[in-house]
């Protein structure tokens, strides 16, 4: 077949036979990557921006309204537009393939995706018209300091954060919809036992019985562990996006009354306490949602790679309950700099219960390899190449704000590049996001319905170079993070340019891999499939591999 | 063993986390290796799973122990209230400008105990001392806000300094693209804000 044959039929990829389940799953997945690709190329603008001289971009990136405009959306086109939705769009698939049961409504996963689409878009406009730059952080009275922005492009930029979190909580609902529906093998469970197992509590209980010598409280649990997971982070996926939509409803408030005339008096709240309400939110996206899902997401590529149980499953289990208190107490680590913070509650929520989640990923992470160690020999596929990835990345970045979470030395790293480096962009690039192309891998031949990738050479070279230039991104900034180069600030004399320099290479690796990437699926679902992707499914069956009479039930409820 | 300033303590943190890093990735590479080959690889060392939760309880809960014990600022900071510092600075920050700053360039002897504090009139800024060769001393946050009586919060630090070095002071906390100029400047950069002066060449009294 033709390079041209490809790029317009791909192998054998026929959008057609996809039925709607697929298709929803398909469309937020491919804009999740377009969202990807745009944070990669902003990203590199800035690397180039602080290597000085050595920047070739024009001088317009360099203004300080632009350059904080692009790390304003940044992590908002990266956190909402690509990982949210990526994650999103495989679990709203995978609760109703690993529960036997179809999706609540595919007609919400679809608002899902266009919703999370259209706020990141509104968000990213707000940026780049009106330069509306307080940075992700939000810390408060700067969103509302309408002597530095536009408070129209403020508002539409809340909008757009507003929008993002409205399908967030459509997410939720399908989710929790899904699993709490009484069809298939759920039939006759009742909603106390589905809540026990998704708390993980029978774990915990069958932990407990095995110590007392007593037969398991459960032996087969209503829900399987992945799913157990996703029930577990959706709980701070849920308190994250109150946090947030609550943050911004009053961001909005005084920027109306700004609009009409009749300021608000921002000192009416209090900053330190805004910080600690707004982090303690926030910080359920890093410490609660990204590990417990992360580690969910672990546990299922390494039983769908082994084709074998979980080792340790009930323990799995309980660490999972015990990361869910452990997520809602940790955020002072953020607040290791502010003086006016409680001591008391830095070194209990900012150290000590931080530091439980050495233990939580840690046990994430044995698990993990000791399930592939026990169906060895295995065969080295891309999902296992980027599952093996996505534990290198987290076995860096875990360690690395354990290391930072601690008043001695957060007084040298708080707010340096080493941060945002060694630990952020190592966790998410690294860590999370080969833990995703793992479970794309995994589940491509499912959801495309046995599609022929065009290249493994290609799947190859994306792997490669998104690790080496992941690993060597996070590690440069890092080094520059520890000779003094702070992450919130614009350096134009080239002060720290070798290290961004190196920094900029590592990054221009991620974003060919990107690029890579991208021809692969194009060239294996062709132009042609990309479109029918976004046209409706004639087939609206909202499951996959399940028995009809369990569809037909559903559909009778 | 002790660390007499934020420099030997990076340096420390630098060698040991990129020894972690060579480990952990070896590990895995390790790992991943054996796992396709067919004949079954030996053992290095058998760590039992207790062992593996003990090792990462004792690395967790170990490191904010060495680093109470070996890093000065950290019992320093907490107990700063009881301590009386051998001068003061206090200073507001507002409009993206330094308010209050002594006019004369700091002069401080070696091994004396520095209070700094700062207070701000609107937004959150960062207060941070940087060395010559740009690396950072110590940092900390300015937060805006009052009391009932509307005086000013604190943001209260004390340090003590064992090196001889001129310090810039800057923001290290983003406060709106206004804290730059329009080619990018930083204006809140204090150049040569301070002088340690009366140390021995490696540090400590003379």
């Amino acid at each position: 077949m033709s390079f041209k044959e490809n790029l317009i039929n791909g192998t054998n990829f026929d959008h057609k036979s996809l039925n709607a389940l697929q298709k929803v799953t398909l469309r937020a997945v491919v804009v999740s990557f377009l969202f990807y690709g745009l944070v990669a190329i902003e990203g590199m603008i800035m690397r180039l921006v602080v290597t000085g001289d050595a920047n070739p971009l024009p001088d317009m990136f360099s203004h300080p309204d632009h350059y904080f405009s692009i790390m304003t959306v940044h992590p908002i086109v990266g956190i909402f537009g690509s990982t949210y939705q990526l994650v999103f769009a495989a679990f709203m698939f995978l609760v109703p393939f690993l529960t036997k049961k179809p999706l609540y409504s595919v007609k919400l996963a679809n608002w899902v995706w266009g919703l999370i689409t259209g706020g990141t878009i509104l968000a990213w406009l707000a940026a780049f018209f009106w330069q509306y730059a307080p940075l992700y952080t939000l810390y408060w009275p700067l969103p509302a300091d309408t002597a530095q922005f536009s408070a129209i492009g403020g508002i539409v930029f809340i909008i757009g954060v507003a929008l993002i979190m409205l399908g967030t909580f459509g997410f939720i609902y399908n989710i929790y919809a899904t699993i709490f529906q009484k069809v298939g093998v759920h039939a006759n469970k009742t909603t106390k036992e589905l809540l026990i197992s998704g708390f993980a509590i029978d774990g915990m209980l069958n932990l407990w019985h095995k110590l007392r010598g007593k037969q398991p409280y459960s032996k087969e649990p209503a829900l399987a562990l992945p799913v157990v997971a996703i029930f577990r982070g959706t709980v701070d996926t849920f308190l994250d996006a109150i946090v947030i939509l609550s943050a911004g409803v009053l961001v909005l408030v005084y920027l109306l009354f700004d609009l009409g005339g009749s300021p608000l008096d921002v000192a009416s709240i209090d900053a330190l306490l805004y910080k600690n309400y707004f982090w303690w939110g926030l910080d359920l996206v890093a410490d609660g949602l990204v590990l417990i899902y992360v580690a969910g997401s672990w546990y299922l590529l390494a039983t769908l790679i082994t084709g074998q149980k979980l080792f340790m499953e009930n323990v799995a289990r309980a660490a999972l309950m015990l990361e869910l208190l452990v997520s809602w107490m940790v955020w002072s680590h953020h607040l290791l700099a502010d003086q006016g913070q409680p001591e008391m509650m830095k070194l209990i929520s900012g150290e000590m219960v931080t530091a439980f989640e050495l233990l939580t990923q840690g046990l994430a992470l044995f698990i993990t390899l000791v399930t592939l160690w026990k169906a060895r020999p295995l065969k080295m596929t891309m999902e296992l190449k980027y599952l093996l990835g996505g534990l290198v990345g987290f076995g860096l970045a875990v360690p690395a704000a354990i290391i930072q979470a601690d008043m001695g030395m957060n007084r040298v790293l708080h707010n340096t590049q080493w941060i945002i480096g060694a630990h952020v962009h190592i966790a998410l690039i690294v860590g999370l996001y080969m833990t995703l192309y793992s479970a794309v891998y995994v589940l491509w031949p499912i959801v495309t319905n046995n599609t022929k990738l065009y290249s493994s050479k290609l799947s190859n070279t994306h792997f490669w170079l998104h690790l080496i230039g992941g690993i060597g991104m996070g590690a440069f900034m890092g080094m520059a993070g520890l000779d003094g180069m702070l992450r919130r600030h614009l350096y134009v004399d080239g002060e720290f340019n070798t290290f961004m320099i190196l920094a900029a290479i590592s990054g221009s690796m991620i974003l060919l891999a990107w690029v890579l990437f991208l021809a692969n699926i194009i060239l294996s679902v062709g132009i042609k499939g990309l479109i029918g992707i976004f046209l409706p499914s004639e087939d609206k069956t909202a499951s996959y591999g399940i028995e009809p009479e369990v569809v037909a039930e559903n559909h009778k409820v | 063993m002790t660390f007499s300033n934020s420099a030997e303590l990076l340096s420390f943190h630098w060698v040991a986390y990129s020894i972690y890093s060579a480990l952990i990735i070896s590990v895995i590479a390790w790992f991943g290796y054996n796992l396709t080959r067919k004949e079954k690889a030996k053992s290095i060392v058998r760590i039992p799973f207790y062992s593996y939760i003990a090792f990462l309880v004792a690395g967790g809960v170990g490191h904010h122990i060495f680093t109470y014990n070996t890093i000065p600022w950290v019992s320093q900071d907490i107990t700063r209230h009881n301590i009386t510092p051998d001068a003061l600075y206090t200073f507001e920050m507002e409009n993206q400008k330094w308010i209050g700053l002594p006019k004369n360039r700091i002069i401080v002897e070696c091994g004396q105990t520095i209070g700094f504090d700062v207070h701000s009139r609107d937004l959150v800024y960062g207060f941070g001392l940087f060395r010559q060769d740009g690396s950072l001393v110590m940092q900390m946050q300015v937060n805006p806000g009052t009391d009932v009586n509307g005086i000013l919060d604190s943001n209260d630090i004390l340090w003590t300094f064992n090196h001889n070095g001129v310090f810039d002071l800057r923001s290290t906390e983003y406060s709106g693209p206004r804290a730059y100029g329009e080619h990018g400047e930083d204006l809140l950069l204090v150049k040569e804000f301070m002088e340690v002066v009366g140390c021995k060449k490696d540090g400590g009294k003379k």
